[in-house]
């Protein structure tokens, strides 16, 4: 069986500097890994290409969803085929409010997979119950989109996007930093309620005390563009001791 | 493949189809016998016109008068917009369809293609589908070319003692409310356009309102250009008198042709005591195609006078058509306590040009005026935000709101603000605010991740900029004015 996200020897370039050198990894279905890596070593860069952000240029290699190649796909396709990235730093929308861009984004989705619109009743009642269960005020549903937001509300609101879009590939790009201790706790939650045999995840994280919560399969460390080491969930724990140092000396050499 | 997945792609196709041909969707033309005078300007044109409507004598003369006025005057050049010089001599300034020469009586009667026409645009003359169709009723004056074509629900209007007609008619049927009101907002030799409308004005509606009545429905006009080479000159006059109320709004629309067409309008409102006016415009003439060939040059002015004490008028516009738009909706604050509004979006895409504004003027005292003014600039189109606030010597505690907004998208446009305040009255309280932004590639990435299309994506954006001024639309027109913004956007990104 081929795995839900397969990454291949994958080249990426920004502004003609090289970034990604080479990095090859695979996510099956079911499976939650988590990627750790020094400052600069290429995570939010992979969570971009994967997305297909423009000016991020595959110089080599693939990416396959599913089995398909992502190359030369637009980000709404990626989107509409199941891929869905919590972002580093969510973007603010002034005088769209949250409630409008959550319809806005799942009907699209649901449009582009040729399933019929949800109506504005029962989209209600399924938000409603979603942002619930992650701690947020009904208030911050009518707010406009992430505009005075704290950081951690902005974190909270992409976690709500997703269980909102059930994505069948998610990628948490820092999604802990700036959480306080019990909005990781319901953070995490809201994940955990969404592991699936059929989902796969990638959790880009720095600190081993979200990976308490949210219990990855798999953990990799991405230094220098590449995947360095792979490991069960103790490779963290190590991490938390020992630091990067080691293999971002076997890199440079 | 199973019936309903079909079915689903067959809908898909469609939905792509229609959206793609939705660009300028009111483009077509109406083939239809029109009865022109002929080319040019002179008396003759001006005397040929009024004996067309069969016009009082004092009426020819106030136009003649105007047309002596203009002949002294030229353009206006302040405004940023360039355009190489009109020919007012290469001009047809009267078209009307043939069929409109033995005045229909019913719609029965009216020409099956003028109906056809309407039906495309979607503007409701059957009074019973309206009322059968929609909770909120609207009554409607269609203006074609020179001629207004039907005005609906004018009997239900008239138990009500509102008077809603064409202006041709007020002229036979209430001329006296026409000579103590006309030209008194908006003087003949006021500015150029308004001296030419003056000569040369079609058609147009008339609204009035009885004392201490609020109209029971919304009334609206729709403004159609259908022939080349034609100006069109409406003059729109609406009177609403001590304590009452009227909601009104203008849409407008034309073919889309290669050559570019003149549209001079002349709008006056007159206010009269606790009376209020809510007037709005979804004003989307053909713009020109994405070269900058053709469109509408609509050069208009628009006024309305608070003339008694604790009256109010209110200007809400959705700008999205027309190649130049010169246009500055005002308020005259004259009677005290009066209240005057301006809300505006004004959107330019490909080589649109925009100079458009307002200008609230301070007389009475305790008056008060708010401008939200949001501009949108995409493509290679010039968005100018031009507002005067002039508070007079004996304007007692006026005070003004005033904030400017401005967003662009892509590098190849232009967003200007000018405004001018001028006070003779130091208790005035102004404020004034004013922002730019760009629509940035992350917000568009952020949408698009989570499915929408790059014009979705702008939509949305733009959408979302838009607002406090959407929400002041009446709401039956608040999501069609949606539903345009995105629309007039198409092809902005990617
Ligand atoms: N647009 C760009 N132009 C040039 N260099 C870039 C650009 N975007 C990213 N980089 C560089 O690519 C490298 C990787 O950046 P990236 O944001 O992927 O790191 P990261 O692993 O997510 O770091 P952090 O842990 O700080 O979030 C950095 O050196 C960064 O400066
Ligand atoms: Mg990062």
């Amino acid at each position: 069986m081929s795995a839900l996200l397969e990454i291949k020897n994958l080249h990426v370039s920004v502004a003609d500097t090289e970034i990604l050198k080479g990095l090859s990894l695979s996510v099956s279905a079911g499976e939650v890994h988590a990627i750790m890596g020094p400052n600069g070593s290429g995570k939010s860069t992979l969570s971009y290409v994967l997305a297909g952000r423009d000016g991020y240029e595959i110089t080599n290699g693939d990416i396959l969803l599913n089995g398909v190649s992502l190359k030369g796909m637009n980000p709404e396709d990626r989107a509409i085929a199941g891929l869905f990235l919590a972002f580093q730093y969510p973007l603010e929308i002034p005088g769209v409010t949250n409630m409008t861009f959550l319809k806005t984004s799942v009907n699209a989705v649901r449009r582009g997979r040729g399933e019929e619109e949800m109506d504005a009743a029962s989209f209600l009642r399924f938000v409603r119950e979603k942002a619930k269960a992650l701690r947020l005020d009904d208030d911050m549903l009518k707010r406009p989109l992430n505009v005075g937001f704290s950081g951690g509300e902005k974190k909270r609101n992409e976690i709500l996007q997703m269980s909102v879009l059930e994505p069948l590939m998610a990628i948490l790009d820092e999604t802990d930093s700036g959480l306080d201790i019990d909005a990781l706790k319901t953070v995490a939650e809201g994940v955990n309620a969404l592991r699936d045999t059929q989902r796969g995840m990638l959790v880009i994280t720095h600190y081993q005390r979200l990976l308490d919560y949210i219990k990855p399969d798999i953990v990799h460390i991405l230094a220098g563009g590449q995947i360095v080491k792979t490991g069960s969930a103790e490779l963290a724990l190590e991490l938390e001791k020992s630091g990067y140092a080691d293999y971002v000396g076997e890199v440079v050499a | 493949m199973s019936q309903a997945k079909q079915n689903i792609e067959k809908e898909t196709v469609e939905k792509v189809q229609s959206l793609a041909g939705e660009k300028y969707k009111y483009g077509f033309s109406t083939d239809i016998d029109s009865e022109k005078a002929p080319k040019g300007l002179n008396e003759d044109i001006i005397r040929f016109i009024s004996a067309k409507k069969e016009e009082p004598e004092w009426l020819l003369e106030w136009r003649l008068d105007a047309f002596e006025r203009w002949l002294t005057m030229s353009e206006p050049e302040w405004a940023m917009v360039d355009y190489p010089q009109i020919d007012y001599q290469d001009l047809y300034y009267y078209s009307a369809p043939k069929s409109m020469d033995d005045r229909p009586e019913t719609l029965d009667e009216v020409d099956p293609e003028l109906l056809r026409t309407y039906e495309k645009l979607g503007i409701p003359l059957y009074e019973q589908e309206v009322l059968a169709g929609v909770k909120n009723r609207v009554a409607v004056d269609a203006v074609f070319d020179s001629v207004s074509v039907a005005t609906t629900f004018r009997e239900e209007l008239a138990t009500a003692g509102v008077i809603f007609c064409s202006f041709s008619e007020a002229v036979k049927e209430h001329p006296e409310l026409v000579k103590k009101y006309l030209g008194t907002v908006v003087p003949k030799s006021d500015n150029y356009f308004t001296a030419l409308n003056s000569a040369v004005f079609s058609d147009g509606s008339f609204v009035y309102i009885p004392p201490n009545t609020r109209c029971p429905m919304e009334l609206s006009t729709y403004f159609r250009i259908n022939e080349p080479n034609t100006g069109q000159f409406e003059r729109t006059l609406l009177i609403a008198d001590k304590g009452s109320y009227v909601s009104y709004l203008e849409g407008c629309t034309a073919p889309m042709r290669d050559e570019n067409q003149l549209h001079a309008a002349v709008v006056e409102l007159v206010a009269l005591e606790d009376a209020e006016i809510k007037y709005s415009t979804v004003q989307n003439w053909y713009p020109g195609d994405e070269e900058g060939r053709g469109g509408i040059y609509n050069f208009v002015t628009k006024r309305g006078d608070c003339r008694e004490n604790n009256a109010k008028i209110s200007w809400t516009q959705v700008e999205t058509g027309s190649a130049i738009t010169w246009k500055y909706p005002s308020c005259i604050l004259r009677g005290d306590n009066t209240v005057g509004e301006f809300y505006s979006i004004a959107i330019g895409n490909n080589y649109q040009q925009i100079d458009s504004g307002t200008k609230m003027i301070h007389l009475g005292k305790n008056t008060s005026s708010r401008i939200i003014s949001k501009g949108i600039s995409a493509g290679k189109s010039s968005n100018a935000y031009r507002g005067q606030v002039s508070i007079h010597r004996k304007a007692d505690k006026a005070r003004n709101f005033t904030q400017c907004d401005s967003l662009l998208i892509g590098d190849t446009c232009s967003a200007h603000t000018v405004p001018y305040i001028e006070t003779k009255n130091p208790s005035a309280i102004l404020e004034h605010e004013a922002t730019t932004s760009k629509i940035s590639d992350d917000q568009l990435f952020y949408c698009q991740q989570r499915g929408l299309d790059a014009e979705e994506a702008v939509s949305l954006i733009v959408n979302g900029f838009c607002k406090d001024v959407l929400q002041h639309l009446p709401m039956e027109f608040a999501v069609e004015a949606q539903k345009l913004v995105g629309i007039s956007l198409e092809g902005s990104v990617g």
